[in-house]
């Protein structure tokens, strides 16, 4: 039936807006940063210089391990969590499964704060000893991956058969062996995604390194940031950038031939535990439990935490002039004005791109999925390298436009990481429209503009609204991209906890806290909202 | 001549190698004549009947109405009707809502578009369903309401594709009928596509057989 729209020239006018929208954005500076880092001075020798170099071996060393441990321990505490969340229906199986995948939504920098909160010297685990070390950051990798294998794992787990294992037990298999002859066999697929995931996601948590790993502590994106602002050495900040592109692409590329095939739906009822499978359950969750529910804890405990007791000082602190010693420019509660306002403009550049993008790529033809990895490219590269990018290339007059440490540059870098994330969110609903439903509005008379007006447009509205909010969350909590282009002195509100977390004393950091747990309210409320426009789209159609 | 021609029509789908649904077929409906395309499954009939209706393109041939010529004419303006095999409800909106929106399409002014779509459900044995949405509706009731919908704006030429074979026998044998009056009755042109040979004789004037893209 025939698609929308029809014809090839209008389809292609409107690719225009993703394509210009990513072309001026995105693939100009990111291809500025790699061709920098390549050819700079007219050879490549300068380029293995960087590369050789001790401090960037170093860094590379520590991103592998980092990936690595953050991956090994996300499955370890995931899959327990996974087959307790999934294989029975207990009492608070749900409140457990939304704590569960709570910390995935929130921002880095208020997990990063939380985990600081928990390990600095004055915290509640300060006496382990763990503050800046690799520890320390592993367990917080883990916090915010635990949820992604919950997810992936635990919905394929659903989706299987007890009675496959049950007919392993008739041929005389013990629980073990039927587990480990049917049940894992069956899961791998999942479990091999969700590890490729995971490991995308460690390698670009930007924010959790920057500020739990303290200066000794450096992954290739920390050190991208520290040669831009530290030692103005822009050259060996793009070549590093290079280096995270093909990590980032590796893990890409694994998590693109892990993709699981998408499972039969479940058909089987969930059965309640017997008494030796509740301390099962309990066992399995306990850890996930302790490690999501303790830096929580610590962050609001440090952030009503001050001198002899406990008090709202620090959240009242947010509302005044910032303290005299900081070098925090604007009281904090404008910074939280900046990144409301900044996140809804980026929200509106996303959503306009994102809307078009999705609507011309839901119907599958070779154009569209052509356009559809030019929208999702900005998730192969890290938001550093587009902040980096944005950075070299945009601070500049552009089309007479003049972009130099512009406010829009915000804003913009933000969309383009909100982007392939709100694309991915909508494609599923647009597909999810029978093409013969415009074909039949069609036969009544409606003009291809007034079927897509009265027939998509009401189809959509909720995971519109959904993939907007989610957009929205995503701007606010920014930081990767952001920390290279926000200006200090109108810092976004995770740009501003970042700073206040690099400044000692007690005032500073207690404030660094409260904010945190201000944007982890609002994030997580937003994500909310979406995830209940979410569920009513289902209803709907 | 008035009503429905069509001339060596020819419907390719894309692929490796193309597949040639329909392969040179032409036909005629005369006016107030209703005709069923009567072929097993993947003979080409609901291809040939998309065609048609326009919402699949010709690869050749040409499908005219009264002597015109329907090439460059766009679904939603050659006035014909399509009923799909499952309804294709539109379902954010109402049972009334539903069968009003050819009329809104028109233009028609809301008072005779009301009375209108009561004048219809009452045909198809749905009165005062016109608040109900569209999902608490049983199969046969939702074809009851494709049909109205299709009806209301007064088609010059109604296509049916394979309306019944959602439904179970029983149902199916009294649609037949019921769909065949009201066709006779509004004096509609149809086209109907089917794979039962009993429901082609119940309901059509006239039935032509296809068979791998062709009339036999």
């Amino acid at each position: 039936m025939n698609p929308w729209p029809a014809s090839a020239r209008l389809w292609w006018a409107l690719a225009g807006v993703p394509v210009a929208f990513l072309g001026l954005f995105f693939l100009w500076p990111a291809g500025t940063v790699i061709a920098r880092g390549l050819l700079e001075g007219g050879d490549l020798a300068g380029a293995l210089d960087v590369l050789a170099s001790e401090r960037t071996l170093r860094a590379i060393a520590t991103t592998v391990v980092l990936a690595l441990a953050g991956t090994a321990g996300s499955l370890a505490l995931g899959i327990p969590a996974a087959w307790a969340l999934s294989r029975f229906e207990w009492r608070g199986r749900r409140a457990m499964r939304a704590l569960v995948t709570v910390p995935f939504v929130l921002p880095t920098i208020v997990v990063a704060a939380a985990f600081s909160a928990l390990f600095s010297a004055s915290g509640v685990l300060g006496f382990l000893g763990l503050d800046q070390s690799m520890a320390a950051i592993i367990l917080a990798l883990v916090f915010f991956n635990v949820s992604v294998v919950v997810r992936i794992v635990g919905g394929a787990w659903e989706s299987l058969s007890p009675r496959m294992a049950d007919a392993a037990r008739t041929l005389g298999a013990s629980p073990a062996r039927a587990f480990a002859r049917v049940t894992l066999p069956a899961l791998k697929p999942a479990i091999a995604s969700s590890a490729a995931v995971v490991m995308l996601f460690c390698s670009t948590s930007f924010a959790l390194v920057l500020i739990l790993g303290g200066s000794r502590i450096r992954t290739v994106e920390t050190e991208i940031y520290v040669q831009v602002n530290q030692f103005l050495d822009l050259r060996a900040a793009a070549v590093l950038a290079l280096v995270q592109v093909v990590f980032v692409g590796i893990a890409l590329w694994v998590s693109a031939r892990a993709r699981s095939p998408r499972p039969p739906a479940a058909v089987e009822t969930m059965r309640r535990p017997g008494s030796r499978e509740r301390a099962g359950i309990a066992a399995a969750l306990a850890p996930a439990v302790v490690l999501l529910v303790l830096p929580a804890l610590a962050l609001i405990e440090r952030s009503l935490r001050v001198t002899g007791g406990y008090g709202l000082d620090h959240y009242a602190a947010l509302f005044g002039e910032p303290p005299m010693r900081s070098t925090l420019s604007a009281p904090v509660w404008e910074a939280m004005v900046t990144s409301l306002v900044t996140a809804a403009v980026a929200t509106v550049f996303a959503g306009v791109v994102g809307i078009v993008t999705a609507q011309l790529v839901a119907r599958p033809s070779r154009r569209a999925s052509w356009l559809e990895s030019l929208v999702m490219l900005p998730l192969g590269v890290s938001a550093v390298v587009v902040g980096l990018g944005v950075l070299l290339t945009l601070n500049r007059s552009v089309l007479g436009v003049d972009l130099r440490g512009s406010w829009w540059l915000v804003p913009i870098a933000q969309a383009v990481v909100a982007l392939p994330l709100m694309v991915r969110a909508l494609v599923p609903a647009a597909r999810a429209i029978d093409p013969r439903l415009r074909a039949a509005a069609a036969t009544l008379g409606a003009s291809p503009w007034r079927a897509l007006w009265r027939v998509d447009a009401p189809l959509l509205r909720s995971a519109v609204g959904a993939s907007l909010a989610f957009a929205f969350a995503i701007a606010m909590g920014e930081f990767g991209a952001t920390a290279f282009v926000a200006r200090p002195d109108s810092p976004t509100l995770p740009t501003a906890i970042a700073r206040l977390l690099s400044r000692p004393g007690i005032d500073n950091v207690g404030m660094a806290f409260a904010a945190s747990v201000l944007l982890a309210a609002v994030t997580a409320a937003v994500m909310l909202a979406s995830e209940r426009l979410r569920t009513t789209v289902g209803a709907e159609i | 001549m008035s009503g429905l021609r069509v001339d060596d029509a020819r419907v390719t789908y894309p692929g490796t190698p193309p597949v040639e649904a329909v392969r040179g077929v032409s036909l005629a409906v005369a006016a107030g004549e209703i005709v069923a395309l009567l072929g097993p499954s993947g003979c080409g009939k609901s291809s040939l009947l998309s065609a048609v209706v326009g919402v699949t393109p010709l690869a050749g041939g040409t499908v005219a109405w009264d002597g015109e010529d329907l090439a460059r004419v766009p679904v939603h303006r050659r006035g014909f009707g399509l009923v799909f095999q499952d309804g294709q409800l539109f379902p954010h909106l109402t049972v009334g809502a539903n069968v009003a929106f050819g009329l809104e399409m028109a233009g028609v002014p809301r008072g005779s578009r009301e009375s209108r779509v009561a004048e219809l459900l009452a045909m198809v044995g749905l009165e005062g369903l016109g608040g109900r949405s569209v999902t608490e509706l049983s199969g046969g009731q939702r074809q009851r309401v494709a049909l109205a919908r299709s009806l209301a704006s007064r088609p010059r030429l109604l296509a049916l594709d394979e309306p019944l074979s959602s439904l179970d026998a029983d149902l199916r044998g009294r649609l037949a009928v019921e769909v065949r009056d009201l066709l006779r009755a509004t004096g509609t042109t149809g086209l109907l596509v089917t794979h039962d040979p009993a429901e082609a004789s119940v309901m059509a004037d006239r039935v032509l057989r296809m068979e791998d893209g062709l009339l036999v």
